[in-house]
């Protein structure tokens, strides 16, 4: 069992806040991998520090071996790992099939490429994506125009398009209709086996995430309050006492 | 070459040449710090990037110059500009300023842009492109042998000034007008929501900023010079000043006011008068480029 | 559908190259157009269609103008000497070196602005928004004031150029197509551009650029070369404009900052910014609307400009085209009524 992302005594303070202390933790190569906590826990800072956004104070994180933490976020997503927003984001003014092909990998690219136009392959996977998060019919339709839940499974499809070695998602059933949210757990299960995306979910929702994930990190005001399988961390006093705000 | 560096040498040689050009520089750039606070309020209160700021400021010079004509004190131009300067800046506003404050900033910048052409012309029209500016018969005083001499007239500007910027500073703090400005300019729909009129206080902001500027260009003609086509500079002056204080930061409006003063003063001395405007510009483009190194450190673009 | 296009276009260029056959006396006119044409298309590569407004773009008109000049000089003469001799000495070119100096000169001009773009660029495009458009103007104000101080170049008197070598009607004609042909080709390597995947990538720098980064795009990569690009083509226009102009100053005619720096920003605007079309469309109305004021308006042309440029922004923010487009979305193939897709499940 190998970690592809490493992190290891990570610690950010904005001003005074303390947002993530010495955090320590590792998510499996291949597998699925949960982060949850409270509101204001530290989860999307955690986030934004591994993919580069801000710089860390301390400590070091590492994606396939390589020490990430000064790299900046284009660098890192060109190394293959992509991250998907809480406030979802994509091109508004594009429609749909244009928001897929300018998210082809562009890591895998010459920069002579860029000057050519989109292959009928890219087309052709660009419509087969979307068809896989039920977009197929929407297709022509403007990013902006989708209602929330539909922008958040186009930037899926989005992160998918450009084939990431791993994917970071924040909250991706947040805003979802919840007669969708099963279909969607089904998907995301697919992308990391038939895809082989290594997964890491922040998630609120206490079901998906037991469902979804083989290994759990709870956050709490800042710091790494436990972790272990989704049946230890659902026993876990410490999470209880968290979520319910005795801590 | 040579001769920036005899002008260079020429500060090091006779330190007392330095203390003349901080207190010119000084003195004009109260002036400066003046329209820089207008600027600032505008931008904070409404996100307007006014570049029609320097016009207002040589506008209202010239209103001062004009009643000066008519034998009017030219003391009395300063409240007379501030007035005019109010209505025509509620006049903009009305006009435009009220249709670009919701939309993305380069249309406002653009707009402004156009109506400091249009004012600039104007006043070229009416007044010619010549030089213009109000000798007052005041007395200079001289200090250390004579090396340093102040005119009575620009103590009297800068005295002025510091006045006006205290009035704005102290009705911001205590009327009711100037809590509802510093509310909107936090949060403008949370003002909305609490039964505060925006658009009264855009309109009210828009127009006090250019009464400020005009007061400040009835200085400005009395110290300085002004001609119709100077405004762009004083417009960049306002920004270098506002990039590198920071929004709402009055005390930082005031140093770097002072300072670009200073700077150009020491710029025009070392590189000869023919370089001023580049280097105001200079000075412009040195601020970003530090403000962008700084928040390189922290992986983020100045916005 | 193919060959309506084919014969539009084909017709279009049949009246470029015959128009200034057609209105013999407005040579130097359409020549400017073209200029306009050619500023305007090549701003819109990276304000409308990158999101990057620049209001500094008229600092590579003005560098490809002393660019060409310098070159042309130095060919034959030593520049020092040429731009601060007085009346006592006359310099003559030869036909060849007139010509050759053209030819060098405007290429030279065109590549030095290219690199120099991605010099400035490379500092500037750290800046978002506002603070972009007010650096690069402080980059084009600075440097008309730097250029007008250098004696090298003539300081604030400019420099003059030979004037064309045969008869003065050839000479228009010569200037026409030269602004013509620089306007087809940037105006076909722009469309020709918003079609490849570089076209899409400057689009999304567009309209979310920290998104764009985060999906790995080399945001500063295409930048620069998106600025890169338009710039030769200003240099290359601004290097004619030299030889058209025969002589020419730094603060009013090369770094022109408030007319022509200006102007092509508000040519895009009022023809649409982000569309192929618009630029074209908009310098064409707006060349007429300044000829017109110019003739009419004595003295007051200036304010009637600016209240044009308050207008534009204000009132007609999407332009000609953005106004085509949403009243005719059809001409455009954009489909705005959702068909009663199944929600996805």
């Amino acid at each position: 069992m190998t970690h592809i992302i490493e992190v290891e005594g990570v610690s950010k303070a904005y001003g005074g806040v303390i947002a993530n202390s010495n955090i320590t933790m590792g998510v499996e190569a291949g597998g699925i991998t949960g982060l949850i906590g409270p509101n204001g826990s530290g989860k999307t800072t955690l986030f934004n520090s591994i993919v580069g956004y801000h710089p860390i104070d301390s400590g070091s994180i590492r994606f396939d071996g390589r020490e990430i933490s000064r790299n900046s976020v284009q660098d890192i997503a060109r190394m293959g790992l992509i991250r998907t927003f809480q406030q979802t984001r994509i091109y508004g003014k594009m429609n749909c099939v244009q928001n897929m092909l300018i998210s082809l990998p562009h890591r895998k690219m010459s920069f002579l490429d860029s000057f050519s136009r989109n292959s009928s392959e890219d087309y052709e996977k660009a419509d087969r994506l979307l068809e896989f998060v039920g977009l197929y019919e929407k297709r022509f339709l403007t990013g902006g125009s989708l209602s929330f839940g539909q922008q958040k499974l186009l930037e899926f499809a989005m992160a998918l398009m450009n084939e990431p070695t791993a994917l970071l998602l924040d909250e991706p059933t947040a805003g979802i209709n919840p007669t969708l949210i099963n279909g969607l757990i089904d998907r995301l299960k697919r992308a990391n086996h038939e895809f082989g995306i290594t997964l890491f979910v922040i998630e609120h929702n206490m079901r998906v995430i037991m469902n979804l994930a083989s290994k759990i990190y709870c956050l709490a005001h800042g710091e790494l309050l436990a972790e272990g399988r989704p049946d230890e961390i659902q026993k876990d006093q410490r999470v209880i006492d968290a979520y319910l705000g005795v801590h | 070459m040579d001769q920036f560096l005899a002008n260079f040498s020429l500060l090091l040689e006779f330190p007392v040449v330095n203390l003349k050009i901080i207190i010119d520089g000084v003195m004009i750039g109260a002036l400066f710090a003046l329209s820089a606070y207008g600027l600032a309020l505008v931008w904070g209160v409404m996100n307007v990037k006014n570049l029609a700021q320097g016009d207002f400021v040589i506008a209202g010079g010239y209103v001062a110059w004009a009643l000066s004509k008519q034998g009017i004190h030219p003391l009395l131009g300063v409240p007379a500009a501030f007035v005019v300067l109010w209505i025509v800046g509620w006049i903009i506003y009305k006009l435009i300023i009220t249709r670009v404050i919701e939309r993305d900033l380069f249309t406002s910048l653009l707009a402004t842009f156009g109506i400091a052409i249009i004012i600039a012309q104007v006043l070229n029209l009416l007044f010619g492109s010549d030089t213009q500016s109000i000798a007052l018969k005041y007395k200079t005083l001289y200090f250390m042998d004579g090396f340093i001499d102040i005119p009575i007239a620009k103590l009297l500007g800068v005295l002025m000034a510091s006045a006006l910027a205290a009035g704005v500073v102290l009705f911001m703090k205590f009327s009711r007008m100037g809590q509802a400005i510093r509310a909107t300019a936090q949060d403008a729909r949370a003002a909305r929501v609490l039964g505060i009129n925006t658009e009264k206080v855009y309109a009210f902001t828009f127009s006090l900023n250019a009464a400020i500027c005009g007061a400040a260009g009835a200085i400005v003609v009395m110290v300085w010079v002004i001609q119709p086509f100077y405004g762009i500079t004083h417009s960049i002056r306002s920004f270098v000043i506002v990039t590198a204080a920071g929004l709402g930061n009055l005390p930082g409006v005031i140093a770097a006011g002072l300072g670009i003063g200073a700077l150009e003063q020491y710029g025009a001395h070392i590189f000869g008068i023919g370089y001023q405007q580049a280097v105001a510009v200079l000075l412009l483009l040195l601020v970003l480029l530090i403000r962008l190194m700084q928040q390189k450190r922290v992986r983020k673009s100045l916005q | 559908m193919k060959t309506k296009r084919l014969v539009f276009y084909a017709a279009l260029l049949a009246f470029t190259v015959l128009a200034p056959y057609l209105l013999p006396d407005f040579k130097t006119q359409l020549a400017t157009l073209w200029l306009m044409i050619i500023v305007a298309i090549t701003w819109d590569m990276t304000g409308g269609q990158m999101g990057y407004n620049s209001l500094g773009n008229i600092f590579f008109y003005g560098t490809g103008m002393y660019v060409a000049a310098v070159v042309t000089i130095a060919i034959p003469f030593d520049v020092g000497d040429y731009t601060n001799a007085f009346s006592d000495r006359i310099y003559e070119f030869t036909d060849t070196q007139y010509f050759v100096g053209t030819l060098v000169g405007t290429l030279a001009a065109g590549v030095f602005c290219a690199l120099s773009a991605l010099v400035i660029g490379y500092i500037t495009f750290g800046l978002r928004g506002p603070y972009f458009a007010i650096g690069t103007l402080g980059v084009a104000i600075a440097a008309g004031e730097l250029v007008s101080n250098w004696e090298w170049v003539g300081g604030g008197q400019g420099i003059s150029l030979p004037v064309f070598p045969y008869d003065l009607e050839l000479g228009k004609q010569f200037f026409y197509f030269l602004f013509a042909g620089t306007g087809v080709a940037a105006f076909a390597f722009a469309k020709w551009l918003y079609s490849t995947r570089f076209g899409a990538a400057i689009n999304a720098i567009r309209d979310d650029e920290e998104k764009a980064e985060a999906m790995g795009i080399h945001t500063m990569r295409y930048k620069l070369t998106a600025w890169s690009l338009s710039a030769f083509f200003v240099g290359i226009a601004g290097g004619i404009s030299a030889f058209q102009l025969i002589h020419f100053e730094p603060l009013e005619t090369a770094y022109q900052t408030i007319n022509l720096g200006i102007f092509m920003v508000v040519c895009v605007l009022l023809g649409g910014k982000g569309t192929l079309w618009g630029p074209v469309v908009g310098a064409i109305v707006f060349h007429l609307f300044k000829e017109v004021t110019w003739n009419y308006f004595l003295g007051w042309q200036w304010v009637a400009l600016g209240t044009l440029i308050v207008v534009t922004v204000v009132y007609f923010r999407d332009g000609i085209m953005g106004w085509l487009m949403h009243t005719r979305p059809e001409w455009f193939g954009i489909r705005i009524e959702s068909k009663q897709g199944e929600a996805p499940s």
